[in-house]
């Protein structure tokens, strides 16, 4: 068998979990291929790399791949979809002070009441001439449109009343301790790293904003997964068995110890343990607690690209970059997401194979089976934290009920 | 034209400014890696930004960019399609290349043509660097080798040299790594007899 050379462009966060464990646990290996994990420190340069064919594939925020499809910032460029590295998984995180100024308990708030009290934080601050100011990862990212979900959702306008800017993950931890920014919108480690420094108190996970929020995708240019469509297909299967292997009992130490090393993540293995097991240390020098749908990388077929949620993330495109909605846009929004692949590479597997491409996100309020054409399907509660729905077959009406 | 260049390497920043003197281009930035990069890029108000590819302040500048799209001259990436080429070859250097609007693409080419060239020197003048300082360290390494087989097996420096060349020969790996090998075991169990 000849060996299928991959090079991998990733950031270092928990959730590159994927692509280094299929790497170093040899599922990638047993697949035929060879991977190069090759790390940046810039979402752009991640970009550029896959753009201009540094990289294979790469570990990118999914708006940004929608983003790169539609030609925003920059010429269009049609890239793809096959897997979904992981949903959630992200906190927002305040400075000491606004958090004092919040009144956070060292528990996971209620997203609605955080939100009224900030929003009267916001109204001192803007009257004072100096707005309250977030950071988050980028502009075309999950966590700028989970924050402004929320901000708008509890009455804050996230371009008159606040200000978001973007802070780089490994450096929004000395953003808010040199008080460039009140907060921050960022994955794992880097909420845990600014509690353990003293410079944050965690506010929410992202989780609570949106259960089951789309985050890191496995991207690539569409020329790519076409020419190379089989081996695509054995990328996707041994990502499918790094997901089961990472989410075993027992297994979160050893993930833990490949992530922290210094080619990986270069960052403190207990912050990196926590977060893979759930357990997040909201305050300085407080307990973990346990928060059981903080990151989801495998369990409820977690991994299938929905594009339905591709949808959605278009629709906040539209929303915060103020543009009209644009019905062509959309489909190939949606399209970037490739549940055929999904299934083609993992069909005779086992794995749960959803029956539906798209669903109504936000709809569920307990577990329900879904319709499945391989393996049984749980779906878990998906909800909006306002209890909103997004039907993906029309996104019009969505926009123009929302604040 | 005024061109702002923001590089982690100050070094770097230097050749590049020096090379597009020499082209004449003289309206030149240097931005302070150290400073806050927004302010020091609006203040510059560059119609060229040149940015090394692995900057840590790329996603910052680029959103800066994008939320220039209100202000009377934008900045937008220097790609179009027809420059994909250019655009490659500058991302293979190492380099990013962002344009104002507008500005004719004749003007903007043997900036970046400028900026690929120097980027690229500058990564020969490092290579060359680090090969030189790694012989350096295995000269080092070697000697330290040689005086512990010396010491060890009392014989004299032409011998400890041949015995770690016949080693290398017939492990087929290089001198330095059996020195290495030797440097390691010793400060591991030098004191056990």
């Amino acid at each position: 068998m000849t060996v299928e050379r991959f090079r991998i462009g990733f950031l270092p966060l928990v959730d590159a979990a994927l692509p280094i464990l299929a790497h170093e646990l040899g599922f990638a290996n047993a697949e035929g291929l060879k991977l190069e994990l090759i790390r940046d420190m810039t979402w752009a340069t991640v970009r550029d790399r896959l753009l201009y064919g540094h990289t294979d594939a790469a570990h990118m925020i999914a708006p940004l791949a929608i983003a790169t499809t539609l030609g925003r910032d920059r010429p269009a460029e049609a890239l793809a979809v096959p897997f979904v590295l992981g949903l959630n998984g992200n906190a927002v995180t305040f400075s000491a002070k606004l958090a004092a100024e919040v009144g956070l308990f060292g528990e996971l708030g209620d997203p609605a009441r955080i939100g009224a009290a900030l929003k009267a934080a916001a109204e001192t601050r803007r009257a004072a001439g100096k707005k309250l100011r977030f950071g988050v990862v980028h502009r075309y990212s999950s966590h700028n449109y989970m924050l402004r979900y929320w901000l708008a959702g509890v009455g804050i306008r996230p371009d008159q009343d606040v200000e978001i800017v973007v802070t780089s993950p490994p450096f929004a931890a000395d953003a808010l301790a040199a008080g460039e920014v009140d907060g921050i919108c960022v994955g794992e480690p880097w909420n845990s790293i600014a509690v353990e420094r003293g410079v944050g108190h965690i506010a929410l996970a992202t989780a609570q904003i949106w259960r089951r929020g789309v985050e890191k995708v496995l991207a690539m240019r569409e020329t790519i997964l076409d020419e190379r469509r089989d081996a695509v297909e054995a990328l996707v299967r041994a990502l499918h068995a790094a997901a089961a292997r990472f989410v075993e009992p027992g297994a979160a130490e050893e993930s833990a110890d490949i992530l922290a090393r210094p080619e990986y993540l270069d960052a403190p293995r207990d912050a990196i343990l926590r977060a893979i097991t759930d357990r997040i240390r909201l305050v300085p020098g407080g307990e973990p607690i346990h928060y059981p749908d903080f990151m989801f990388q495998y369990r409820e077929a977690a991994n299938f690209p929905w594009r339905s949620q591709a949808a959605w993330l278009y629709s906040q495109m539209v929303r915060w970059d103020y543009m009209a909605f644009d019905n062509i846009a959309a489909t190939a929004a949606s399209n970037v997401f490739r549940p055929d692949v999904y299934r083609a590479a993992l069909a005779g597997s086992g794995a749960p194979l959803p029956g539906a491409s798209s669903k109504l996100e936000g709809g569920l309020d307990e577990p329900i089976g879904a319709g499945s054409t391989q393996g049984r399907l749980t779906l878990g509660s998906d909800r909006f934290f306002d209890g909103r729905t997004f039907d993906p077959d029309d996104i019009e009406t969505y926009l123009a009920d929302l604040p | 034209m005024r061109i702002a260049i923001i590089d982690t390497s100050t070094t770097r920043a230097a050749i590049i400014s020096d090379g597009l003197r020499e082209a004449g281009l003289n309206d030149l930035v240097l931005i302070d890696p150290a400073g806050p990069l927004v302010a020091q890029v609006e203040a510059a108000k560059p119609e060229v930004v040149l940015i090394n590819l692995e900057n840590p302040s790329r996603d910052l500048l680029e959103d800066f960019f994008a939320m220039s799209r209100a202000l009377s001259r934008p900045i937008a990436m220097f790609v179009d399609q027809s420059d994909a080429e250019a655009t490659g070859a500058a991302i293979d250097a190492g380099v990013s290349a962002y344009v104002v609007d507008g500005l004719s693409k004749q003007r903007i080419k043997p900036v970046v043509e400028l900026a690929i060239r120097r980027f690229q020197a500058f990564s020969r003048l490092q290579r060359e660097l680090d090969d030189a300082k790694n012989a350096l360290a295995e000269r080092a390494t070697i000697d330290k080798a040689k005086a512990i087989l010396m010491k060890r097996r009392q014989i004299d420096e032409p011998a400890a040299y041949a015995l770690l060349r016949s080693q290398a020969m017939h492990t087929n790996r290089r001198i330095s790594e059996i020195a290495e090998a030797i440097v390691t075991s010793e400060a591991l169990m030098g004191d056990m007899e």
